[in-house]
């Protein structure tokens, strides 16, 4: 079984919910990042999504856009970011790790070269967020090939149809996308969230994460309520870009936050 | 190529160009494109819109625009006649009015009631918010920041017609960050939105039916060159930054083989400098802003900086269709510089009275030195793809003038 979904499934025995944070790797400079993946293990989260810092990326908004900036700027690349992974998986064997991020960066390393190298150096699944099911048969087998788990997203704008489709095509979990928006918007609604998550349940057996608009304890574990995983990343980035001067805090800085909203989501009703 | 392909059967019914186009979007898009798909499709041979497509054209935008024999200027260089295609004389001043014309009907159609759009030179903005306006679409064009300043111009024209111009300082500030945050606007507002892409490249359908919409320039063209000479042109040469002018007076003689295609990317300082905006020329096949085509990008796929004199024609991508007409061999793709640029220009202006947009003036640049390659009873159609006005703060500049 693979770290992903044996994760999910002694998560579920516990009948505790996912966290998952996402950072850009590299933000705001490449020695940041593991040690803040370790960090962020150590204050409650379970599977890590780390971002792949792309020049134009679209379908975030402002704060993660500048956290590609940075982390461009400090001289991260593709391979830097597969090397961290390798070094996090020197002391951590068992937290899932999900590289998420755009496709050109990927097709210019080589799909097979990237599927066989992520692969080696312990990285668990891949979200490339402008790769839709339609686009994936090429992609798609060679990750397969090497245990990457593929994870999609589900937006608001999913038709049941292709809710049936992408959960197919996916594996490890699925990723709904709770608002129709950049990264980092507006506030959720967590009851729509609810009522499309159920709806998304009918058509697939992958666990489901939800992101997009988490931003503190309180919504945190408002989405635990109704999902398997919480997402949270531009609360998250924002805290490493008001500690951009001072690095060595952030791992600290990030831990204190994710541990709120764990304290929060495991806390009963 | 041994063999010729059956042309109008690209794209495919996912929006591939051989290995190009596609659809490589955020989910939140999906839906969206998938509707616009469906709804283009059951208009596109559809008599009525068409009908309404092409009254627009002729009483609106003034079609068809002239095909001009440059007598001067074909004397001057002693080879191939040289006929422009006067798209700088449509209202608006380019070829870009035809596309809005159609996506603003498709629009009114879906009952979206705004439009965005992405804008270099501020030349598919301007036709954009001029729509907007006639049709009552609220109206924002997404417009880099760099280009906001050095196309004031065209700017103020927007703001003129309504429209809200929106400068976007990430990333390099251009044509390329426009679209990416027009991309993020669409996501956000995607049920009351119709997002108008203004070139040739961008995820399925856009690619085939901006395409659609400016083939009216090469089947003008054709039936034009056939009247006036008797015969095919042996050339046809068009600028290339996204694509659309080019594609636009292509696609109706691909299949006539004996004419030769040229498309002219911008060569910037030189394609050796490494500072140009010549994707075709100079880069390799990736993904961006919707679709596979070539990039301008580095070695780990991250997107680079382009450089033109004209702002049109600075993005790192082009459209998917030039990518595979490149890789068949049916067309060829060049690159000139902007002084070469500057200088036909110049010439154009002084032979023939008649200004172009720098964009245009680098398909000038470059027939200018295919022309004397060429026999006196050959022909070439180069698209004047739009008037130069917008550039004249620009051209002063380099003069040392303030205008």
């Amino acid at each position: 079984m693979s770290r992903i979904a044996s994760c999910f499934e002694a998560l579920a025995a516990q009948g505790r919910k996912a966290l998952i944070p996402f950072v850009t790797a590299g933000d705001p400079q490449p020695s940041v990042t593991v040690p803040l993946m370790h960090a962020m293990v150590e204050a409650g989260a379970d599977v890590i999504e780390l971002g792949m810092p792309f020049s134009d990326p679209m379908a975030d908004g402002p704060v993660i856009q500048l956290a590609c900036e940075r982390s461009l700027a400090a001289g991260t690349s593709l391979e830097k970011v597969l090397a961290m992974v390798a070094e996090f998986r020197q002391q951590d064997d068992r937290t899932p790790v999900v590289l998420m991020g755009y496709l050109n960066p990927v097709e210019a390393m080589g799909y097979e070269t990237f599927a066989a190298r992520a692969a080696e150096a312990g990285v668990d699944g891949v979200l490339l967020v402008d790769l839709p099911p339609e686009e994936t048969e090429l992609v798609g087998p060679l990750f397969r090939a090497q245990g990457l788990d593929q994870v999609f997203l589900l937006a608001p704008t999913t038709t049941e149809a292709r809710m049936a489709r992408i959960a197919e095509a996916g594996s490890g979990y699925l990723y709904y996308v709770s608002l129709k928006g950049v990264t980092g918007s507006a506030t959720l609604n967590v009851e729509e969230v609810a009522a499309k998550v159920e709806t998304i349940r009918k058509h697939a057996r992958l666990p489901i994460g939800v992101g997009f608009g988490i931003k503190d304890a309180a919504s945190a574990r408002a989405i635990s309520r109704v999902a398997d995983g919480v997402v949270v990343g531009s609360a998250l980035v924002q805290r490493i870009a008001d500690h951009a001067g001072q690095p060595d805090e952030i791992p600290t800085q990030v831990a204190a936050l994710l541990a709120e909203m764990r304290a929060a989501m495991d806390k009963s009703d | 190529m041994s063999e010729r392909p059956d042309y109008a059967a690209f794209p495919d019914a996912r929006g591939h160009f051989g290995a190009y186009g596609g659809r490589f979007v955020s989910e939140t898009l999906m839906a969206a494109l998938e509707e616009l798909e469906s709804v283009y499709l059951s208009l596109r041979n559809d008599p009525a819109f068409l009908a309404e497509f092409d009254r627009d054209l002729a009483n609106y935008v003034g079609r068809p625009s002239p095909l001009y024999l440059a007598e001067r200027w074909t004397r001057e260089l002693g080879g191939a006649q040289i006929f422009l295609k006067r798209e700088d004389l449509n209202h608006t001043g380019s070829h870009k009015v035809n596309n809005t014309i159609g996506q603003a009907l498709l629009a009114k159609r879906m009952g979206k009631p705004r439009v965005i759009a992405e804008t270099g030179a501020g030349q598919h903005g301007v036709a954009t918010a001029t729509v907007a306006a006639r049709l009552g679409l609220q109206c924002q064009v997404y417009m880099g920041a760099e280009d906001v300043e050095r196309q004031k111009l065209n700017v103020y024209r927007m703001k003129l017609l309504g429209a809200e111009v929106i400068p976007v300082t990430s990333g390099s500030a251009t044509l390329k960050d426009a679209m990416n945050e027009a991309m993020r606007d669409w996501v956000t507002n995607v049920d009351n939105t119709f997002y108008i892409i203004g070139t040739v490249a961008g995820p399925h359908p856009y690619p085939m039916m901006v395409r659609d919409f400016h083939r009216v320039i090469g089947r003008e063209a054709r039936a034009q060159h056939l009247e006036q000479t008797g015969r095919l042109p042996d050339a046809l040469v068009a600028c290339v930054g996204g694509g659309s002018n080019a594609i636009g007076l292509f696609h109706p003689f691909l299949e006539d083989e004996s004419v030769a295609f040229y498309g002219v990317e911008a060569g910037g300082d030189g394609v050796e400098t490494g500072r140009h905006a010549a994707p075709l020329a100079a880069g390799r096949p990736g993904v961006l802003h919707g679709n596979r085509t070539y990039l301008m990008e580095d070695a780990d796929g991250q997107i680079i900086e382009t450089h033109s004199i004209s702002a049109g024609l600075d993005y790192p991508g082009v459209g998917p269709e030039h990518a595979w007409l490149k890789d068949i061999g049916r067309a060829n793709y060049v690159a000139v510089t902007d002084t070469e640029t500057l200088a036909a220009f110049r010439e154009l202006t002084l032979v023939e009275g008649i200004m172009p947009a720098l964009e245009s003036a680098h398909a000038l640049a470059y027939a200018r030195k295919l022309a004397p390659t060429l026999g006196k009873d050959q022909s070439i159609i180069v698209n004047l793809s739009g008037r130069g006005d917008k550039d004249i703060h620009t051209v002063a500049a380099l003069d040392g003038m303030k205008v």
